[in-house]
């Protein structure tokens, strides 16, 4: 164990986990839009806007994300996509995990007792009506946990954008790997970083849930 | 420069034969995580505890971290220790153990949901601690594990892509190579995008069959 080596780079490593916390919250944030957007086209009443959905949530799931990301950064500029490496990552991976939350915000809707609906139905609230001020609260509940699972795993996706050569936590430490030759050193200071982040996450997610499990 | 899919039919044979890699890949590293996660879980049940530590600590770890990470450790890192593998086999056990560390939680899951009476009638008929294991809890811990690990299994054959960036030759290294011939990035993604989109379908229905015939069996 190089000690001294590790105090030498260890400030790269806390620029570049910053760029992966960026990433993270920025992936998270267009992923919910995606995935609030998906769920209510899920569970539109036309039929065109749910095959829509589905499509979406078939294709991005179906396939590698690493080959999304390509294809929006190398192949958007034939279609006249130009995107610096930053965004093209935040953009791809944030549709990708907007596709697994379109289907964890619709489970939870779903499961939402249908007498709830029916009831407030009957008392003569409309569908939209029933929806914002019965079924949602229910379901934000609900919804919580299983997407602090997604969070997790988009957290440690955000290493995907390394080979477009986003200056983050895995790609730092592989180009140190490349000049130093120390990869188990260079792997412990990635991965104590990348555990923080997740473990701060993990927390936040906890937080929220117990908060929305009292009120 | 416009869209001119008419160049993938040239490099269909190197698609394919990324294609085969891919599924190579997935069915080492699959059956790896498979028996591996068994051994795991069997570890953090029923181990010694001098045994039980570190293996929490290297689950812990894998979990915790990117796999891209545990990739380039593997096959860059362990050279360091004198160990020089090549890249598919470094591929395979970087895959196979990070999956190994999801399908152990699941099987633990699992087989901690069997009822405990289960296990202490078979130990009371006389069945010793292996067989009531083999024969009695483990068969009905694997209805429940079938379905979480298929989609294990749908995630390492799109994880399998991170290998691409140790330099194994499947699919999507395939379509690179294609690209730095052609200088088409946008047709050969969507090729190799649909590549994997077909075996992925596959893989599902292959899934449902098999969740079926168990679900008949029982």
């Amino acid at each position: 164990m190089d000690i001294d080596l590790i105090l030498r780079v260890y400030p790269f490593f806390i620029e570049a986990a910053y760029v992966t916390v960026q990433l993270s919250v920025l992936t998270c944030l267009l992923g919910l839009a995606c995935g609030a957007l998906g769920a209510a086209a899920r569970l539109s009443r036309l039929a065109p806007i749910r095959w829509i959905a589905a499509a979406y949530v078939s294709l991005f799931r179906g396939t590698p994300a690493l080959i999304q990301i390509f294809l929006l950064y190398f192949g958007g500029p034939q279609i006249g996509i130009q995107l610096d490496s930053f965004s093209a990552g935040v953009i791809a991976l944030g549709v990708n995990i907007g596709a697994y939350m379109t289907e964890t915000i619709r489970g939870a809707i779903v499961s939402v007792d249908k007498g709830q609906s029916e009831a407030s139905r009957t008392l003569g609230m409309s569908r939209w009506q029933t929806m914002r001020k019965v079924i949602l609260p229910q379901a934000a509940r609900l919804m919580i946990r299983p997407l602090g699972v997604n969070i997790n795993a988009l957290i440690k996706g955000t290493a995907l954008v390394a080979p477009i050569s986003v200056i983050e936590l895995t790609y730092t430490a592989q180009r140190f790997i490349g000049s130093t030759y120390k990869p188990f050193e260079m792997f412990l200071i990635a991965g104590i970083l990348y555990m923080i982040i997740i473990y701060v996450a993990g927390h936040g997610i906890k937080w929220l849930d117990r908060r929305a499990q009292i009120t | 420069m416009g869209l001119d899919f008419t160049v993938v039919p040239e490099y269909f044979g190197v698609l394919l034969l990324g294609m085969g890699w891919t599924i190579a890949i997935t069915i080492g590293a699959g059956l790896l995580s498979f028996f591996g996660g068994i051994v795991f879980a069997v570890i953090a049940l029923y181990g010694h505890w001098v045994i039980r530590l570190p293996f929490r600590l290297f689950a812990w770890l894998f979990m915790g971290t990117p796999l891209l990470l545990q990739l380039f450790l593997i096959y860059f890192g362990l050279i360091q220790i004198g160990i020089d593998l090549p890249a598919f086999v470094a591929g395979v056990i970087g895959l196979g153990l990070h999956f190994a560390v999801y399908n152990s939680e699941l099987i633990q899951a699992s087989i901690l949901a069997v009822d405990k009476g289960q296990y202490e009638g078979a130990r009371t008929l006389g069945l010793s601690r292996v067989q009531t294991l083999r024969r009695i809890v483990i068969p009905q811990a694997v209805h429940a594990v079938i379905p979480p690990m298929g989609n294990n299994m749908i995630a390492l054959l799109k994880d399998s892509a991170l290998v691409s960036v140790i330099g194994v030759a499947e699919l999507t290294l395939a379509a690179q190579q294609a690209i730095s011939r052609t200088y088409r990035p946008f047709e050969f993604y969507i090729a190799a995008a649909a590549c994997y989109y077909v075996v992925n379908l596959c893989l599902e229905a292959g899934l449902r069959r098999l969740e079926r015939r168990i679900a008949a069996s029982r």
